[in-house]
């Protein structure tokens, strides 16, 4: 594995223990207001500061990654297990079905994720399930466009023909024969939609239509310090730092095992 | 892979075979599928945001409405009538630019955007003129120098830059250009823009900081084009005949490479439309994004159906536009 793709994988790992293990890692709090002292800068006793009420900011992120990671996590499982399983019955039933699926979801994809999720939070109010919803339904197109080549690809191999000739049903050859020859690339592509999750959802959190106070996410850290900009306060960007070394370490660890490319698939 | 998409999906309407596979076929079968989307498109916007409509004259009125208000509001808004009769009286609005009347200003929405809009454009503008040439420069060179380690050193700058989010280049901006150098406002609130320099103050932060992920991303697919071409067997032999490096890069592949290249630039900038939202808010500037943001806020539908179509729309546009320059650059199509 490429340097990159080892520092990748470091980080990768630290922010999972931390999204994990954050809470009982914190040194204070999440609401608790610890110091006197509001955008406090780097010290012993607060490491990344303090923020616009004088909250630690370490036990701020850590509760935050906890919000940022799960949320992503669960929306682009959701995604990527969606846009897989719709794929498979495309590829496998072809024909029509195919077609008309291959339609909606060239459709779906016209909607870019960001104005979706702005107008599914004007129309519903912002929740956690209303964003992994629309986090989920934004990439599952692009999780099937990618899922769908693949299938189609490994369909017209011989011993997919040989078991379709020895007659078996559709659901089977899809499972047990197509599937597991798309694992590898799909988990790549997983990588790249959970990257993607982090983004939409911490950018609808900064505009402050994300996550609700009083819980907050990596988005919401920026946005509710961000007066703290022009004193130069640590507790504006050490949040925003924080998701950038999360999805730039997730885009370094899939690139170094698959030399796929970054945003290209977005969509 | 945009091309792939427009020449892999058939449609099969009785037609001489002879006119399938030709251009103008391509292209008409492109510029249908690209209306059939819009009209779908506008239908699942008017489906999520028409939900509700009860609460939308509700909302306007707040909490003294009392059940003839709401009722009188509703007719007003043509809230009363059932859901396809409002998509197709909106439809038919959008076409003739009467987009209704904003829920929170009380303004024809048509007014308030047509403020906003040309901002936004000219900020997309200034944005693509800066981004592409550097974008460009940054994927010949990638491609000319491929697997060396200035090609490894760009790829993974370029592949940090595309998931780095916007409000943190735009916050590392402001505290070094605003706060740090005080070269800079902090907001661009893009009043006064009519000499150079204050053009230039007004527009560095939010151009740069959308200039950095589109860079990144044309960087890459312009990159991935060109050594397209660089491996085919024409480039092959014109190593073989003794050209240089530069000139095999140049004047042999680089020529066969303006459309796949002019298909990544108008992908890439359709990110813009992601970027300019976060962008405008953050700077304050006074462009269609931030206004769709407060009409979020304030849930003002009218507002958010139409400032939502006009992204989407803008959006379909640039992947119609890459499509069609794939479709028209391919060779193989020219003379048939």
């Amino acid at each position: 594995m490429s340097l990159a793709g080892k520092i990748g994988l470091f980080f990768v790992v630290a922010w999972l223990l931390a999204a994990i293990f954050g809470p009982s890692i914190a040194p204070h709090p999440v609401g608790a207001v610890v110091s006197p002292d509001v955008f406090g800068a780097f010290s012993s006793a607060y490491p990344l500061g303090t923020d616009y009420l004088g909250r630690d900011m370490l036990s701020r992120i850590l509760y935050g990654s906890r919000f940022t990671i799960g949320l992503a996590l669960v929306a682009a499982i959701c995604a990527s297990v969606t846009g897989t399983t719709i794929a498979l019955v495309a590829a496998t039933a072809g024909g029509w079905v195919d077609e008309l699926i291959s339609r909606l979801m060239d459709a779906l994809i016209s909607i870019p994720s960001k104005m979706l999720a702005l107008v599914m939070v004007a129309a519903f109010g912002s929740s956690v399930g209303l964003l992994i919803l629309t986090a989920a339904v934004s990439y599952t197109p692009g999780a099937f466009r990618i899922a769908r080549s693949l299938a189609v690809n490994v369909r017209t191999l011989e011993y997919v023909l040989a078991a379709r000739a020895r007659g078996e049903r559709l659901p089977y050859v899809g499972v047990v024969e197509i599937l597991p020859n798309m694992v590898n690339p799909m988990l790549a592509d997983f990588g790249l939609r959970f990257v993607f999750v982090v983004l939409l959802l911490s950018g609808m959190s900064f505009l402050g239509l994300g996550v609700q106070p009083p819980d907050a996410d990596l988005g919401s850290l920026v946005r509710e310090n961000i007066s703290g900009l022009f004193e130069g306060a640590p507790a504006v960007v050490v949040p925003a730092i924080a998701i950038a070394t999360l999805t730039v370490s997730v885009n370094l660890l899939i690139d170094s095992f698959s030399g796929r490319t970054g945003r290209v698939a977005e969509n | 892979m945009a091309e792939a998409r427009a020449l892999a999906s058939p449609r099969r309407f009785a037609v001489p075979a002879r006119w399938r596979g030709t251009i103008a076929w391509l292209v008409a079968n492109r510029l249908a599928s690209g209306a059939l989307t819009l009209v779908i498109v506008s239908m699942v916007i008017f489906v999520i945001t028409g939900w509700l409509p009860g609460d939308a004259a509700q909302e306007a009125l707040g909490q003294s409405a009392t059940p003839e208000t709401i009722a009188a509001l509703r007719a007003q808004y043509g809230l009363d009538k059932p859901p396809h009769i409002r998509y197709l009286h909106w439809l038919q609005g959008l076409l003739t630019g009467n987009l209704g009347q904003s829920f929170t200003a009380n303004l024809p929405v048509t007014e308030l955007i047509a403020g906003r809009l040309p901002k936004s454009l000219l900020l997309a503008a200034v944005t693509a003129a800066v981004s592409v040439p550097i974008a460009l420069t940054i994927g010949i060179l990638s491609a000319m120098w491929r697997g060396r380690a200035l090609d490894r050193a760009l790829n993974l700058a370029t592949l940090s830059m595309v998931a780095v989010p916007e409000f943190l280049v735009a916050t590392i901006a402001v505290l070094v250009f605003a706060v740090k150098l005080q070269w800079l406002p902090a907001l661009s609130n893009a009043v006064d823009v009519s000499t150079p320099a204050q053009f230039v103050r007004t527009y560095a932060m939010p151009v740069l900081t959308l200039c950095f992920v589109v860079i990144a991303q044309m960087a890459r697919m312009t990159r991935a084009a060109v050594i397209d071409q660089l491996s085919a067997s024409y480039v092959e032999m014109a190593v073989l005949k003794g050209a240089r490096p530069a000139r095999v890069a140049l004047r042999h592949a680089l020529p066969n490479a303006i459309g796949p290249i002019a298909n990544a630039v108008a992908l890439s900038l359709s990110y813009l439309l992601g970027g300019v939202v976060i962008v405008e808010t953050i700077f304050n500037y006074p462009g269609l994004a931030s206004l769709m943001v407060d009409a979020v806020t304030n849930r003002d539908m009218p507002m958010v159906q139409a400032c939502a179509m006009i992204f989407c729309f803008a959006y379909l546009l640039l992947v119609l536009i890459a499509d069609l320059v794939a479709i028209l650059s391919n060779p193989r199509l020219r003379h048939r």
